[in-house]
């Protein structure tokens, strides 16, 4: 299970971190989804006890309630507050990626079109 | 003052939720409103100075080393609820804010603020962003008050848009949100390792880590580290700092220059707490790094203040330098020293944005008063070849140039307010960038052997500390004065400045509050000596958050059947 989170959250921030370094605008917000998605697993698996499998995700009538018995609420919050942050943000961003698709014309980040650059795999 | 006492804690909240309050107002206003909406903000920005001024005093009292406010938002006891705390340090980040933002929603006043839509309710939220920052005591609200404080940037950036404008708000937003993802890692690790994200607890949890997981620890505070220093500016994660503040519209760059005094706060609240000389095996983690950054962030700011032409360009790069050296001076956990960076950092913040507003006004200056510059490339205004009298001059029978001409008023004010800002950027007598720099340099010689924690001998790192902050003093002065010589002194057919009262009004007042500052030095300094003794004795910081009581139910419980 951990080397699966783990594997998952490399191939997750990699492929971001190599969007984020693209010339396209579409690139670098992909890049951008795709790390704020590795976050948010990464701040899951950052609980107290690690990964919690099979245990009570919030209070239930009959168990005692400590940490053994649950899973820690903590990471959950912040990741709610985090994918919320997010959305704004990325939408934020996207409207910004139009409007300089508007007035540059092409889609390049630094509003160049250049040959060389477009045409790299 | 008995007052201010009467309304403690709960005025703490007023800093934030003040401005949340007035933009929530004005987003139901019709656009059409401005002038209404005008008025609001000034008077909301007016009343969050005089708040900050009232907190300022309360946490000086007379006869307390140490008075800490902590307000606990939720009612709950520290460690599991949301805690808000003030000390000297915040208070001091408030006022240097609120007189900030006053001065410059009073330049937008003039014309900036109809550039777009949306600029009031952006601005209020931008100084709720920032008060939240400074006052917050729990490291995911930071967090929180962070991305408040970009997202309002991000549209303060963009406001009067425009290509530039918008190219650099591209990269600046993607920066950002890529810093915001090293900040949510390096606080979910902080919370795996240590359990808590109170900053108090927190503090206090340190030095129990295990061993094992101290490398974890110090990976964390690290990536941590790295999201608050690309906000600092530090070397080289700031490039797109100076497009990004040169293109933004002279209010909103004023403003930026305090953006950049957040990240060199949390670094200062954050370390100072962590990796105090009491966190056992981590004390004083990442000093060196801190150094080092932040001597490097001097020296790339003073090649490209030597190497920029236009004005706003040299403002973003004094930016920076700033930053630098308020960093690299911090790197050394001393307190007299840390005493001499805080009377630097709200001095210099002051200063920068003077320079911002007035690198605007100099350019509708050589633009003989058209509304947007014309130009966007980084062309030189002006630059002829020889910086030579020429044709059209005053010459009397014997062909000499004649000298002493009647200065416009407009004109003198525009030179004179350049000169203060030169004197306070650079650190030149005898302005209050001297006394900051003086202050530094006698913290790290410390020729007569007074203080506590100061060494005798500087070291190797002490003396790199005091030849750079002379260094880049000079590089800067050199910089400022050929754009002075260019802007003042070379003659060039254009029409005296057109000024208005209300836009050279706010610089003058922020010019006028650095030298305020030089003329009562000996308070001044004296109240940052006690902020930065606090800030070196965690003990009281931790102890205050931590040991404040919920406030108890005004209802009595029912009785237990």
């Amino acid at each position: 299970m951990e080397i699966v989170l783990a594997l998952a959250i490399g191939v997750l921030t990699g492929s971001g971190v190599w969007l984020l370094l693209r010339p396209r605008t579409y690139q670098v917000i992909m890049g951008l989804s795709l790390m704020a998605y590795a976050v948010n697993l990464f701040i899951f698996s950052m609980g107290r006890q690690g990964l919690a499998i099979d245990k009570e995700p919030v209070l239930r009538a009959g168990i005692p309630t400590d940490l053994v018995n649950y899973a820690d609420p903590m990471p959950q919050a912040l990741v709610l507050t985090a994918i919320v942050i997010g959305f704004a943000m990325t939408a934020l961003f996207l409207v910004v990626l139009l409007a300089s698709r508007g007035t540059a014309g092409n889609d390049h980040v630094d509003g160049v079109h250049s040959r060389d650059v477009q045409e790299m795999p | 003052m008995d007052f201010i006492s009467l309304l403690m804690p709960h005025l703490m909240l007023a800093p934030i939720v003040l401005p949340m309050l007035t933009s929530a107002l004005m987003l139901l206003m019709r656009e059409e409103q401005q002038r209404l909406k005008l008025t609001l903000n000034i008077l909301s920005t007016l009343a969050g100075l005089l708040i900050a001024i009232a907190l300022l005093m309360w946490t000086d009292q007379a006869g307390a080393p140490v008075t800490m406010g902590v307000y606990q938002p939720g009612n709950w006891p520290a460690p599991f609820g949301i805690s808000l705390a003030l000390d000297r340090l915040t208070a001091l980040m408030l006022v240097t804010t609120s007189v900030v933002a006053l001065a410059s929603i009073v330049f937008a006043a003039v014309r900036w603020h109809r550039a777009g839509v949306h600029f009031h309710p952006l601005f209020q939220f931008q100084l709720m962003g920032l008060a939240g920052a400074f006052l917050t005591a729990d490291l995911f609200n930071l967090f929180v008050f962070f991305e408040i404080t970009l997202a309002a940037s991000y549209g303060l950036l963009l406001h009067g848009s425009g290509r530039a404008r918008i190219q650099s708000g591209l990269h600046y937003i993607a920066i950002n949100l890529a810093a915001s993802s090293l900040f949510l890692i390096g606080v979910s690790m902080l919370y795996g390792i240590t359990g808590t994200l109170n900053m108090a607890d927190l503090a206090s949890a340190i030095p129990h880590v295990d061993g094992a997981d101290r490398g974890l620890l110090h990976a964390a505070a690290s990536i941590l580290a790295m999201a608050f220093l690309i906000k600092a500016a530090m070397w080289p994660l700031n490039f797109w700092l100076v497009p990004a503040y040169s293109a933004a519209t002279a209010p909103v760059g004023a403003l930026f220059a305090l953006m950049t005094k957040l990240g060199v706060y949390t670094v200062l609240r954050l370390w100072t707490l962590m990796f105090s000389t009491q966190a056992g095996e981590s004390a004083l983690f990442g000093s060196t790094w801190l150094i080092c950054g932040g001597m490097l962030t001097m020296v790339f700011a003073a090649m490209g203040m030597l190497g920029s032409q236009r004005l706003t360009n040299m403002a973003g790069y004094a930016a920076i330098l700033s930053s630098g050296t308020l960093l690299a001076a911090a790197g050394f956990g001393q307190n007299l020293l840390t005493a001499g960076l805080l009377y630097y950092l709200p001095s210099s913040t002051l200063a920068l944005a003077a320079l911002f507003l007035l690198a605007d006004l100099l350019d509708r200056w050589r633009n003989a008063g058209a509304r947007t510059a014309p130009y966007e490339d980084d062309e030189a205004p002006f630059l002829n070849a020889e910086l030579v009298p020429t044709a059209g001059l005053n010459l009397d029978e014997d062909e000499e140039v004649l000298i002493g001409r009647v200065i416009p008023a407009a004109a003198a004010f525009l030179g004179l307010a350049f000169l203060v800002c030169t004197l306070v950027i650079t650190g030149l007598p005898p302005l209050s960038g001297f006394v900051g720099k003086v202050a530094m340099l006698n913290a790290v010689l410390n020729p007569m052997g007074v203080g506590t924690s100061a060494g005798h001998v500087p070291g190797f790192w002490g003396w790199a500390l005091v030849a750079l902050l002379i260094a880049t003093g000079l590089v800067a002065t050199i910089a400022l004065i050929r754009v002075g010589m260019r802007h003042f002194w070379a003659s060039h057919d254009r029409n005296t400045p057109q000024l208005r009262v209300a836009e050279g009004v706010p610089i003058a007042v922020l010019l006028l509050c650095c030298i305020v500052m030089a003329v009562q030095a000996g308070p001044v300094l004296r109240y940052m000596q006690h902020a930065a003794d606090a800030l070196h004795s965690p003990g009281t910081y931790i102890h205050g958050v931590l040991t404040q009581a919920p406030v108890p139910n005004p209802i009595p419980a029912k009785e237990q059947p």
